[in-house]
């Protein structure tokens, strides 16, 4: 199955991010594909090089980092919600991107499932 | 399903959040108002605190806030028609349809939910 996924929460503060993660590494797991991960509301702070946690905490944004660029898909940010929260092409982590809630739209119709994470 | 729709989805965007206090019920509204340009099968439906994003006369100017209700009037311009309005939620909050800014199908909690299930993609904010 080909599935997208819509986070809309950031790290560490919520607990989307690291499930719609675990739930990315299964369904990969099971044989799925994932075509993209976008990011929206808060959850374009997922991509922040700039992140800085703890060294014996989960480092999220390189996390999805490194899931997206072993297996080919891109972690997408809403433009007009990451330049509200200051996230640009600068501070932008390996794999990610900032793009338009277009490519949300053709996530959404091209994939068997479009699955959200987030409050 | 014809050939001709066959690549047309149905995308239902629910909100449910008062439409202050949180940014989700007017970025919800931005991503309605983009995918309304790609000519899918939109529908919104207004469940729980979301119905009040829908009430007439908001006042943000106390908040510091501008308001954006009244960018749900424009829905229909972007041939975003199909708005429903749960009852139930619309009724514990003391409002009726003529509370609201727009023309809505109010609904019973059931047939939002049969709604739900016939949808392609469900997102909610």
């Amino acid at each position: 199955m080909n599935i997208g996924i819509l986070l809309k929460e950031g790290p560490y503060n919520h607990q989307a991010s690291d499930t719609a993660y675990n739930f990315a590494e299964a369904a990969i797991a099971r044989g799925h594909r994932i075509d993209a991960v976008f990011l929206y509301n808060d959850g374009v702070t997922n991509v922040s090089r700039l992140s800085d946690p703890p060294q014996d905490d989960r480092h999220v944004a390189n996390r999805w980092s490194e899931l997206a660029e072993k297996h080919g898909f891109k972690v997408l940010a809403c433009i007009a919600a990451s330049k509200r929260r200051g996230i640009n092409d600068d501070i932008l982590t390996k794999g990610s991107e900032i793009t338009g809630l277009g490519t949300l739209t053709d996530i959404a119709i091209r994939n068997d499932r479009l699955v959200t994470f987030g409050d | 399903m014809t050939e001709e729709n066959a690549n047309i989805r149905k995308i239902m965007h629910v909100m449910r959040r008062a439409p202050h206090g949180t940014i989700y019920t007017y970025e919800g509204l931005e991503m309605i108002l983009i995918m309304a340009a790609y000519e899918q099968d939109l529908s919104v439906a207004f469940i729980g605190d979301g119905v009040y994003a829908l009430k007439k006369d908001q006042q943000t100017e106390g908040i510091g806030i501008k308001g954006f209700s009244r960018t749900f009037m424009a829905l229909d311009g972007y041939d975003v028609e199909k708005l429903y309005v749960d009852e139930a939620s619309l009724a514990e909050r003391g409002l009726s349809e003529e509370d609201l800014l727009v023309d809505v199908e109010i609904m019973d909690s059931g047939a939002i939910g049969r709604l739900m299930n016939e949808q392609d993609v469900v997102i909610h904010h």
